[in-house]
């Protein structure tokens, strides 16, 4: 039977409370903080890192298939999940696929990867979903929209979550959305919308899945579901039945916030990171209707502790403060004009260069054996004039940790995130990567610290996003 | 091979004031340089039969040197090695002389940079790439030397910041004693170590300016130089050496050193016959863009011993009154950095220098016999470094 065989979730390193949010406006902006994507991370960018937590000590051979999920896809035209594929070294002969414009999208991404390994047509299949909801500044949800991402690893071995019934309802019901040249979502009224819309069509789904597969609460250990804000989450607990304290799984709205179409997944991933074996799992979906899953937690579950949670990048963390960093990281004003060369791009260079920068894959020569990035022609080493490619090994250099040999703090770079930070990092395999620093705490820097590599944005320029990996210091 | 040694002769130098000029382009740079080099030289520009033109970015092709002077379908050639423009454009016309391909040639090295918008180069220095080196620009890069020099030699984060400070303080005096300088003003430690950051550890006062300059020369062979002047020096060596650029990638390369500069100074001291460059040169005028630049450089080429210039800078022997004054001129500091020229006004300090005639007296050195000339382009692990010695024939 298909199901979930590995997890992983990413919360960004920067949180904004909601008190310095209020404190921006003047208002009371309550209790809790929000994960805020760095400048330089985007669904793409946060979507590659679910995947690494998620693929930890997972060979990748057998995916078959890569479904990314999000209502703010960096390209509206231009097919993210083949972005993310490239970064994590997957094979080319893959299937990848987008899914957008609804909430639901991490769900419906769900079902079809457990519909193409129930058939056959995957081994394995990874669903992302990543989402950074804008939310209008100044606005109820500007304190409750956050930004994270989650992926999960379908397969039919070794399962650690069996699916064991599905239930889904499509609803033409208009709560939120956002027409294409939007850069925020509208809303109808919220009494109309939470009425006749969430509090509504989610029982109605749960309802029908229980009655399908003839459960009752009683029969679960854990009820799993995305809301917009903490006060709806709780009130349709009540309206489905279900016991809140007990039963219902946090919706991290308070240290996460509602980051979208990767909510659900998010929780979902928060509620196995603690299941046990046995526990059978509620899980549902809100958004254009709504997606509900029955789970059941296997005895592989136990493999997957301790790896890929929620718990490690949701406890790593930096406050964003003043509130004006955040208006910058999300470019919400209009800037004085930086009469520096503005940054460029070259298509040509991603294309004869893809596999060291979307995959950060360096080169061990044959015949002195250094490790060594960037990839070129004639040994850096040993000078070894070669005349193909192939005499040199792959070293795919992603997951190597390295320690920081020297750092420099520019405070002048053209960067929303001041000081930008250059450094020499040695990988643990002897090469030596020469680049950018990204979430760090600038007073905690050392020579000798342990470095790990992040896939962010390194700028946008021409209209394309050119993207490549940074390191930071080791999170968790 | 043969040395270079006392073959090519200086007869004639000249500048521009160095400064932001924005009321000068670059046509008035090269002209104020060219005319009193020549000048200097007691010849005209039909005397020359042909020319070296340094520029990195302030145009492209020598057409800008012959428009610029008028000159009459010369043999120009146009050369670029970044921020090692200057002494690079030297050390090509030395050899057209040394051939016997021309008696006379003019070297100039010009640099506009203040018609950008803002402080700095409009392009960044080597190959673009969209992504890998993007961000990084040259004070971030040469900060991290610093940094790693302060861990490598364990000096505290104050010990480095006074350390590299010390030299700006003495840079910053040079330059207060030097008309032709940007910035003629004295500073105090304190004032250096309290100047905003910009790429950390190197404040305001560890970078040097952004300004416009020119500076020009004068050669030919040794042999004709009394021709033209009794005081005229000769060119006692010359390196060039370009790294492999991939020293930044590899982890033996530790960034307190400058290889390049290692080699190009072994190839002019062995040109020039020096054994012991601290005792046997009586002033240096290195590539200073930034303080930590000036530090590295006076331990690569061998003025002092590595890890071994904190004792020496408390000591002052790189001060006008010490036994190595290092840029006595004010350096890159206080003359600002027009990328194609610094090279050729560093060789005009040692020139004017030698023959005593240090615009300020209180600038002049007491006897200087040989001097040298370094002149670094690219950043820490990816260097093109060219060395001069010039002395008293």
């Amino acid at each position: 039977m298909a199901g979930i065989i590995s997890y992983g979730a990413y919360v960004p390193f920067y949180r904004l409370s909601r008190e310095e949010i209020g404190k921006a406006w003047g208002k009371r902006g309550g209790a809790g903080e929000k994960a805020v994507a760095g400048w330089d991370e985007d669904t793409i960018t946060m979507g590659v890192e679910a995947c690494h937590q998620c693929l930890k000590n997972q060979p990748s051979e057998e995916i078959d298939a890569l479904t990314f999920a999000t209502t703010t896809p960096p390209y509206a035209q231009k097919q993210s999940s083949s972005i993310i594929a490239a970064a994590l070294n997957f094979r080319k002969d893959m299937q990848t696929m987008d899914v957008g414009h609804s909430v639901r999208g991490g769900t419906n991404a769900l079902k079809a990867a457990l519909d193409a390994v129930t058939s056959g047509s995957a081994r394995r299949a990874v669903v992302v979903a990543s989402d950074a909801p804008l939310p209008p500044p100044d606005s109820p949800r500007e304190l409750d929209y956050g930004d994270g991402a989650a992926a999960l690893v379908i397969g039919n071995t070794d399962v650690a979550v069996n699916v064991e019934g599905f239930y889904s309802l499509t609803s033409e019901f208009l709560d939120t959305w956002r027409l294409p040249t939007d850069r925020h979502s509208q809303e109808w009224e919220d009494r109309f919308i939470r009425d006749e819309g969430y509090l509504r069509i989610l029982p109605q789904a749960v309802a029908g899945l229980l009655k399908k597969y003839n459960l009752t609460p009683k029969d679960l250990q854990k009820v799993v579901y995305n809301g917009p804000d903490e006060r709806n989450h709780r009130t349709v607990a009540k309206k489905m039945g279900f016991d809140y304290k007990t039963l219902v799984q946090d919706p991290l709205i308070s240290s996460v916030g509602y980051t979208g179409a990767a909510s659900a997944l998010m929780i979902l991933v928060s509620a196995l990171e603690e299941a046990k074996p046995g526990d059978r799992i509620l899980f549902a979906n809100y958004g254009d209707g709504a997606d509900a899953f029955i789970l059941k937690v296997t005895d592989h579950i136990e493999n997957l502790r301790n790896k890929g949670g929620i718990k490690g990048p949701l406890g790593s963390k930096m406050m964003l403060s003043p509130y004006g960093k955040y208006l910058h990281f999300r470019d919400f004003m209009q800037w004085e004009i930086d009469r520096r060369p503005m940054p460029r791009t070259s298509l040509t260079h991603f294309f004869r260069e893809s596999q060291q920068l979307f995959g950060l894959v360096g080169q061990r020569c044959k015949k002195c054996g250094h490790e060594q990035f960037p990839r070129q022609r004639v040994c850096m080493w040993c000078q070894t004039m070669f005349k193909t490619p192939e005499a040199y090994d792959d070293v795919p250099l992603a997951n190597q940790k390295g320690n920081l040999f020297t750092f420099s703090m520019d405070e002048r770079a053209p960067v929303p995130d001041l000081p930008n930070i250059l450094c020499v990092v040695d990988l643990e395999g002897g090469a030596r990567y020469y680049g950018l620093m990204t979430d760090r705490d600038p007073t905690k820097i050392q020579i000798g610290q342990k470095m790990e590599f992040t896939f962010r944005k390194i700028n946008d320029a021409q209209g394309v996003h050119n993207y490549f990996w940074k390191v930071r210091p080791v999170r968790f | 091979m043969e040395s270079i040694k006392d073959k090519v002769a200086i007869v004639g130098m000249g500048s521009s004031k160095f400064g932001e000029l924005w009321d000068k382009g670059v046509d008035d740079l090269i002209v104020d340089a060219a005319t009193e080099a020549f000048e200097d030289a007691g010849m005209g520009p039909k005397d020359i039969q042909a020319a070296w033109f340094g520029t990195f970015e302030t145009g492209y092709t020598a057409q800008i040197l012959s428009s610029a002077l008028q000159l009459q379908y010369l043999p120009i050639t146009r050369v670029e090695n970044a921020c090692a423009t200057g002494v690079e454009a030297i050390r090509n016309a030395c050899y057209g002389l040394i051939a016997k391909a021309y008696d006379r040639v003019l070297v100039l090295g010009v640099e506009k940079m203040k018609d950008n918008g803002f402080g700095g180069l409009l392009a960044a220095p080597g190959t673009f790439h969209p992504v890998y080196g993007a961000q990084a620009i040259a004070v971030g890069r040469y900060a991290m030397a610093a940094t790693r020099y302060f861990e490598r030699y364990g000096l505290s984060r104050e010990e480095g910041k006074k350390t590299i400070g010390m030299i700006s303080v003495k840079s910053h005096y040079n330059g207060a004693r030097n008309p032709k300088a940007h910035l003629q003003r004295e500073v105090t430690l304190e004032e250096v170590l309290k100047a905003p950051m910009i790429a950390w550890p190197l404040g305001l006062y560890d970078c040097c300016g952004v300004s416009d300059g020119a500076a020009a020369a004068i050669l030919c062979r040794t042999e004709d130089a009394k021709q033209f002047r009794k005081d005229y020096v000769t060119i006692k060596g010359v390196g060039l050496s370009v790294g492999p650029g991939w020293g930044k990638e590899r982890s033996d390369f530790d960034y307190t050193h400058w290889p390049e500069t290692e080699h190009a100074a072994a190839m002019a001291y062995a040109d020039a016959g020096i054994k012991n460059p601290r005792k046997e040169l009586d002033l240096a005028e290195v590539h200073d863009c930034f303080s930590i630049a000036e530090l590295i450089a006076i331990e690569s080429l061998g003025l002092c011993e590595k890890g071994h210039a904190k004792e020496d800078i408390e000591a002052g022997s790189f001060t006008l009154k010490g036994d190595m004054p290092v840029n006595p001129s004010g350096g890159l500091k206080s003359f600002g950095h027009p990328v194609g020229a610094s090279g050729c006004r560093e060789v005009m300090e040692v020139y004017k220098q030698l023959q005593g005639k240090a615009q300020k007296p209180e600038r002049q050195l007491k006897n200087p016999k040989m001097g040298l000339v370094h002149n670094q382009g690219g950043h820490p692990g990816r260097f093109m470094a060219g060395v001069c010695v010039i002395g008293l024939p």
